[in-house]
């Protein structure tokens, strides 16, 4: 058991003066700047809650989050079977585990933005291996131009870059199952279906609810990938809320607008980690009752 | 790899393979085993052929590049990788990252280090709260962050410095590392700390010789996490330099020029910044589960 300690803050406080100065002090900022308008030159007024009047009638931000959502579910719908698919397939030990270990975490490990270059690179139609191959069969595919092959790349890139993560999750879950439990199935006669549904998919619970939070909330935040493939188009095709949010305050230094912007994204952001918190001390608390 | 019998012998112990002596299962355990080996084939093909095409890309001349389609290079240059290992303007951009990465590392793997014993021994004021709020850093788009840390680093004269991103990736780095340092910390049986205790160690000393060797293993990945996130984030470390500190994969923009996309240079860019990744991947292939789960596997 823990024991009680208000010492303990000492050893915390490196930490919280960090992050506090750089988590809070920007975080501050925000907020300053999301309750007041300027016309430059540093002078400030008081502008109330326009901006998130404004924003929460801003036909671009609701596009944007429409958008982000319709992307975030569709690569949970592929990634997450495709991950536990991958992670039932893998060896279980010896060489051809690490074999497999090694070069599926390898995606995970490229800067992102090499990432977009990579299909940038692989769909091009002119030089691109993918783009090369699917013009030859006759399919009109250009990912600058087209909106559904800009999406399909947008989503086959994701897919490419963290289904691994996923399988490698679920693969931790399953290494944890002990032999007796399937020598039990086989004993009753289960069928592979049965074996999966009723023991194997229990046990992988608690890694695959942190899978898909993980991924749920890191493509809530996706920039980098899309930004560099194609730039958030064609036309707004692929804008999601960070691209556009970068847009605005980088782009076209709307301060106030994209201020309000950044806290609400902000917020729903919280309310994730929250969900996401609670899982994950729940699951350390069954852990802890074994 | 695209040859499948060498896959057998690890592939064979699959989850379902319970009955080995029964013979129609024997069959039935045939099949599966290729199949799960055309599978991870598969999958390991979908992986690596993007990846391949990036190296077959930095092999090329832009001209050949340009003017004919081929599966493998047909004039094989080194050319584009010369030209980023001898200008500086490129080369920097390597030195740069490495530098904040390492700063970045060390300063969260230090101030982590003390705070997750403290949130895997004991209770006090608000450690819950303190514990999720921390967590919600490492869940904040950096787009959120990009134009007050912009602010914030100019106004006290940190702009285009290594340290104001190497501390700018603090926001998600540390948080990480106290997450994973905590649960490996978890793993330690609490008598040894009161064993040391007891035989007159100080807490410091108990700290350096006794725990931290014992959770080395957690050290290294919690490392290793925080170098690759801080390694591969592009939109803080862009927004935060111009030429001193400038990051490779902003330099890698520099390949759009008036003549084109200059794809040869590019590609062998984008190589090279795999490659750190890749060398070191071995040596945590066991954690990296834990680590992306942030300790919690």
């Amino acid at each position: 058991m823990k024991t009680d300690n208000q010492k303990a803050w000492f050893l915390v406080l490196p930490v919280l003066i960090l992050v506090a100065f750089s988590a809070v002090i920007p975080l501050m900022t925000v907020v300053n700047y999301s309750v007041q308008d300027t016309f430059g030159s540093n002078q400030f007024f008081w502008a109330g809650l326009t901006w998130f009047d404004e924003m929460l009638h801003s036909e671009r931000m609701w596009n944007a989050l429409g958008r982000q959502i319709v992307f975030s579910g569709i690569i949970l719908a592929i990634e997450v079977p495709l991950g536990i698919f991958v992670a039932l397939n893998m060896p279980k030990k010896g060489f051809w585990a690490s074999f497999c270990l090694v070069l599926m975490s390898l995606p995970l490990l490229i800067p992102w933005n090499v990432v977009g270059t990579i299909w940038q690179i692989f769909g091009r139609v002119d030089i691109g291996l993918l783009g090369y191959t699917l013009d030859a069969l006759g399919i009109d595919y250009n990912y600058t131009q087209g909106f559904y092959a800009a999406w399909a790349t947008v989503i086959t890139m994701d897919v490419w870059h963290w289904t691994s993560l996923v399988a490698l999750l679920a693969y931790a879950g399953l290494q944890s199952i002990p032999d007796a439990y399937y020598q039990a199935a086989k004993i009753d006669q289960a069928s592979r279906w049965a074996v999966f549904r009723y023991i194997e998919l229990p046990k992988m619970r608690g890694v695959l609810t942190i899978a898909i939070l993980l991924r749920f909330m890191d493509s809530f935040k996706i920039y980098t990938e899309p930004f560099v493939l194609t730039g958030g188009g064609p036309g707004n095709a692929t804008t999601f809320l960070s691209i556009d949010l970068v847009k605005m305050a980088l782009g076209q230094f709307d301060l106030g607008p994209a201020a309000a912007f950044s806290l609400m994204y902000f917020l729903v952001i919280m309310v994730i980690s929250y969900v996401f918190y609670i899982v994950m001390t729940n699951l350390d608390k069954e852990e802890g009752g074994k | 790899m695209t040859d499948q019998s060498p896959a057998a012998p690890g592939a064979a112990t699959l989850p379902g393979d319970i009955s080995p002596d029964d013979a129609n299962t024997k069959l039935r355990r045939g099949a599966r085993f290729n199949g799960s080996a055309v599978v991870m084939t598969l999958y390991l093909l979908f992986l690596l052929i993007p990846i391949y095409w990036l190296v077959n890309m930095s092999l090329k001349t832009n001209t050949e590049i340009l003017g004919s389609f081929s599966l493998w290079p047909q004039n094989l240059t080194l050319a584009n990788y010369e030209t980023i290992l001898t200008d500086a303007s490129w080369y920097m951009g390597y030195v740069n990252s490495l530098i904040y990465v390492v700063m970045n590392t060390v300063i969260s793997i230090t101030v982590a280090l003390p705070a997750a014993y403290a949130f895997s021994r004991y209770n006090f004021m608000g450690d819950k709260h303190l514990f999720f709020w921390l967590l919600t850093n490492r869940m904040a788009p950096p787009a959120v962050f990009a134009l007050p840390f912009f602010q914030l680093y100019s106004s006290v004269g940190l702009f285009d410095t290594h340290i104001a991103v190497a501390l700018a990736h603090c926001l998600f780095n540390v948080p990480l590392a106290v997450w994973i340092l905590e649960g490996f910390m978890r793993g330690v049986p609490k008598e040894i700390d009161e064993t040391a205790y007891v035989d007159g160690f100080s807490f410091g000393r108990f700290f350096l010789k006794i725990f931290m060797p014992l959770i080395s293993s957690g050290i290294g990945v919690a490392a290793f996490f925080c170098f690759m996130f801080s390694w591969v984030e592009l939109l803080l470390s862009r927004t935060l330099t111009s030429v001193d500190a400038k990051p490779i994969a902003a330099t890698m923009t520099r390949t759009v020029g008036a003549a084109g996309i200059d794809w040869g240079v590019l590609a062998a860019a984008g190589v090279l910044t795999i490659l750190p990744g890749a060398l070191v991947i071995y040596f945590v292939r066991n954690y990296i589960a834990k680590g992306f789960a942030l300790g919690r596997v």
